[in-house]
């Protein structure tokens, strides 16, 4: 087995082992329903630090509006699922509403792909940020309604839709889709977030994934090198959207009310997804999704401290930042963990 | 027929005419070099060759094609493979995987068998490894496979920038000072480097360089440039007796 392949395999295992430390608590009563609340969450903003790192890390582009295919996912799947709820059963619908939102946040993706990766560093993440604003903020103008006689659209209001009696309004403007079935759940949540974990991994353990790094690298000598520069520009962005609107599927099965806000899909949520794979340590997947996990439930945890919560909060990012970036921990990390691994080998021997 | 043909090259930078008027016929097998003072065009000529600038008249032609329009890409696909005056490695990827680069359009597999790690995937990759590890063999570098690029040593760097051309499985190979900043002892260990490449792989070879020594030491013709113009074109012995060639390179 190669190494790759063993890093991976640790990466799912500790998924997995976390999933079940959770499951146990929860069949014990050991869990707060506040804090079962913040499962899903927890999951989806995993997903989307994976698809960010695939976008930063990987490719190397920074993106500032990744909250913006979260959002493209999140309300096309769950305009799905409003639509067919009393036709479709459960469990195909919502694999449906995947394949939906996958689909839709991945084709923005390529459609914003085409003019955006033409740009460098910081225009690239200015235009992705509003690429992100523009994409929720339309959202918020868009009225659909179904009747007997089928759907009806309007970017003014619910009233110009023009529906019958019978009529019932799917996306309200900026009051978004009400009542979207609450499928999500932790399980599924981690299921979406070992088939990213999956999909990345094993694409940066490719051709396609060499590739797309070669260029991160230098992209002068990628193309002196063979590589097709935009196609894999566009593919690394694209899958990266597609999964950000995975996260947006998980996103809206798990909302009553879902609504295009800033809070959810605006920049600043882009940048504290930014924070997350930043301080998980840039192209270290693993580390994306265990910041994820950590940043988001701090802030739920520390409730009780309440003045000091933020201030422990940040003092987490610095700690975060110093034991993934200081290149004098990082050497004493893998001294230390080096010896470890020694040690269990003397063992063996012994 | 000449592998390399070019004739008439030339381009303009504003008001400066940094390659004039250049030709160069190299011969499949040959080692040739260009050599000339700082300034005089040579890298612009490479990047001409390359796809990286488009010339503003000229024709160059690969083996007969013609290749003068073609963008980097489908040129390095033609056969044409680089080194970089100022090392262009892929710094944070491992040695092999700096060479399984290049490796890639030899070495296929769909996308979708390289995410669901299905189909070829497996039966590629090893291929491409043992590719890999055969090259890298041949550089000296089969012990550093895991290395970080960036972490190479200097002369170890500009030997993995040759063998990841190499894996392109190019006609032509250009190199631009490759013993730029290094030792006369790591400089002697290129110079086997370059005779190596040129058996084990039957390569054709041209190379931009200044140290006088490696030039006249392996080189078979020369071509000078100056001021973007040819000044003398030959075998090397006669091109380095020229008197004018001997003006303009050590300034008289
Ligand atoms: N992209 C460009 N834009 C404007 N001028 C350029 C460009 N590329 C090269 N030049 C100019 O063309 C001339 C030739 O440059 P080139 O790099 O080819 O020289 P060289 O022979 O490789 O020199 P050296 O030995 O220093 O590497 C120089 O005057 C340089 O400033
Ligand atoms: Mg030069």
């Amino acid at each position: 087995m190669s190494k790759q392949t063993k890093q991976n395999l640790i990466t799912y295992g500790i998924v997995i082992v976390a999933y079940i430390i959770v499951e146990i608590l929860i069949l014990t009563g050991n869990l707060s329903s506040h804090m079962k609340g913040l499962l899903v969450p927890m999951t989806y903003y995993a997903v989307i630090a994976v698809a960010l790192n695939l976008c930063v890390g990987i490719l190397g582009e920074l993106s500032i509006g990744h909250c913006g295919f979260m959002c493209l996912g999140a309300f096309s799947s769950a305009f799905f699922s409003k639509l067919t709820e009393n036709s479709l059963p459960t469990v195909p619908r919502f694999i449906i509403a995947f394949i939906i939102g996958i689909a839709v946040a991945g084709l923005f993706g390529f459609l914003i792909g085409i003019p955006v990766l033409r740009l460098k560093g910081d225009y690239l993440a200015i235009v992705t940020l509003a690429f992100g604003e523009i994409i929720k903020n339309v959202i918020n103008a868009f009225y659909v309604g179904v009747d007997s006689k089928g759907l009806h659209f309007s970017m003014k209001s619910s009233m110009e839709l023009g529906m019958e009696k019978d009529g019932n309004i799917i996306i309200n403007g900026a009051m978004g889709i009400t009542g979207t079935p609450h499928n999500s759940s932790f399980t599924v949540g981690v299921i979406v977030l070992l088939i990213s974990l999956f999909v990345v991994q094993n694409l940066i353990n490719s051709r396609d994934g060499r590739a797309i790094m070669a260029i991160r690298d230098n992209y002068i000598a990628a193309e002196a090198t063979g590589i097709n520069v935009t196609g894999y520009k566009m593919m690394a962005f694209t899958i990266s959207a597609a999964i950000a609107g995975a996260a947006g599927v998980l996103f809206s099965h798990n909302i009553t009310t879902l609504t295009a806000s800033s809070q959810y899909f605006g920049y600043n949520a882009s940048i504290m997804i930014l924070v997350y794979v930043v301080l998980g340590g840039i192209g270290n997947i693993r580390g994306s999704v265990i910041a994820a996990c950590i940043l988001y439930l701090l802030p739920e945890l520390l409730r009780g401290f309440s003045n000091y919560r933020m201030l422990i909060y940040s003092i987490v990012l610095i700690v975060m930042m110093i034991v993934n970036w200081s290149p004098k921990v990082i050497e004493w990390r893998k001294r230390t963990f080096g010896r470890l691994n020694l040690k269990r080998g003397a063992k063996e021997v012994a | 027929m000449a592998l390399l043909d070019v004739n008439n090259l030339s381009i303009s930078f504003g008001g400066l005419r940094a390659v004039d008027n250049f030709k160069i016929n190299i011969e499949k097998g040959e080692l040739y070099g260009l050599i000339g003072p700082n300034g005089a065009g040579k890298t612009t000529v490479f990047n001409l060759l390359t796809g990286v600038y488009k010339p503003n008249e000229g024709i160059i032609r690969l083996d007969g094609e013609d290749i003068t329009r073609k963008s980097t890409i489908e040129i390095n696909h033609a056969g044409i493979a680089r080194t970089f005056q100022n090392i262009r490695l892929f710094k944070n990827m491992p040695v092999i995987d700096n060479v399984k680069v290049g490796l890639s359009e030899r070495f296929k597999y769909s996308s979708l068998e390289g995410i669901l790690h299905m189909g070829s995937y497996r039966r590629v990759e090893k291929e491409m490894n043992e590719e890999a590890m055969r090259l890298l063999k041949v550089f000296d570098l089969d012990g550093e496979c895991e290395t970080l690029a960036a972490n190479l040593p200097y002369g170890k760097q500009r030997k993995l920038e040759i063998a990841r051309a190499m894996a392109t499985n190019p006609k032509l190979l250009l190199l631009d000072e490759p013993a730029a900043g290094m030792n006369p002892n790591e400089t002697g260990e290129l110079m086997d480097t370059i005779a190596l490449v040129r058996k084990e792989f039957d390569m054709t070879i041209l190379l931009i360089e200044h140290d006088m020594k490696l030039v006249s030491g392996i080189c078979e013709k020369l071509t000078v440039l100056n001021f973007g113009r040819v000044l003398c074109q030959g075998e090397t012995k006669e091109v380095l007796a020229n008197p004018e060639v001997i003006t303009a390179y050590l300034g008289e």
